[in-house]
């Protein structure tokens, strides 16, 4: 069954999701009554937006660094072409790695096709868990850097939606 | 941050069921009250532990893109073209990093070729050249802290 709110009122209601999740008992009631809806309504939207995918994650959005996770490394590889599907398959599955994505190599600046990201408190035990990884995967010879993050100048959750060009940051 | 709030965290971080009554359904499962699990996201939001509470959607879906882009800034300069960037809509996150290309972020446009116009811009405020990565491929996505 597809949702019945109109156009209009789906992008009013992205809108105010990307601002934030109202912190009320009933928060799709809120939402409803902002956008002319019913409770109803917006779960099935929101549902429906959930089963296609639309959402990244539906939960909160943590300042990590705050929390203790500071030790932030990218780990870039450069895997032959014929192999970078495979190895993206299994380090996106191995735990301890958080994201991993295939990127274009910009020759004779960059040369990485591989891109993941680890996250801990210490950058001993990232390190470590890092050489772990790619022992156990075979990888260690194939070139790669570690590029650790030293500052964040700038970390805040996107806002996308097309009426809110202005994204409020922090 | 004590044992309740890290148990908080860690299962809002795999998503808040979408029903009429989702607070109910977390607080049954970490044996607390509704009312008391929105006081404390609210505490936390306050406070700066968590930036947002809410969805985060996938803007690929609609018809938008992101990109990861770095720079190599002269260490003169760093904190003056970090400040130019921080001034644009479409930079969602900034790192510095160790490396010769040492200034690391990801854009994020309504549209591809928003990208393009962005990269454009930079190129042309800083005057240096942007290395400019977008994905090619996902093969995994499930930012997680576990706490």
């Amino acid at each position: 069954m597809s949702p019945s709110l109109d156009t209009a009122q789906q992008l009013h209601l992205r809108s105010l999701l990307e601002v934030g999740l109202p912190l009320h008992s009933q928060p799709f009631a809120v939402l409803g009554e902002r956008i002319g809806a019913t409770q109803q309504q917006v779960l099935e939207q929101v549902q429906d937006w959930q089963a296609q995918g639309l959402f990244r994650r539906f939960g909160l959005i943590l300042k990590h660094r705050a929390l203790g996770f500071r030790a932030n490394a990218m780990l870039v590889l450069d895997i032959p072409d014929a192999l970078v599907e495979r190895v993206g398959e299994q380090l996106g599955q191995t735990a301890g790695i958080n994201l991993c994505y295939q990127r274009p190599r910009r020759l004779p600046h960059w040369s990485y096709n591989l891109f993941c990201m680890v996250h801990g408190r210490e950058r001993a035990q990232v390190e470590a868990r890092i050489a772990a990884i790619l022992a156990a995967h075979g990888l260690q010879d194939y070139p790669h850097r570690l590029l650790f993050s030293s500052k964040a100048y700038k970390q805040c959750g996107g806002r996308y939606a097309p009426q809110q060009p202005e994204r409020a940051c922090g | 941050m004590d044992d309740f709030d890290r148990r908080l965290i860690n299962r809002l971080q795999h998503g808040l069921p979408l029903l009429a009554n989702p607070w109910q359904v977390l607080a049954e499962e970490l044996q607390s009250s509704a009312q008391q699990l929105r006081q404390r996201v609210q505490e936390l939001l306050d406070d700066g532990t968590l930036t947002r509470f809410g969805p985060m959607f996938d803007i690929e879906h609609f018809g938008g893109a992101f990109t990861l882009a770095a720079l190599s800034v002269p260490e003169a300069r760093f904190d003056a073209v970090a400040e130019q960037l921080a001034a644009l809509p479409e930079v969602a996150h900034n790192y510095r990093r160790e490396h010769a290309w040492n200034m690391w972020f990801v854009l994020a446009c309504a549209t591809p070729q928003g990208i393009d116009a962005c990269v454009a811009r930079i190129e042309a405020l800083t005057g240096l050249p942007v290395l400019n990565l977008p994905k090619e491929e996902t093969y995994h996505v499930g930012l997680h802290f576990p706490l």
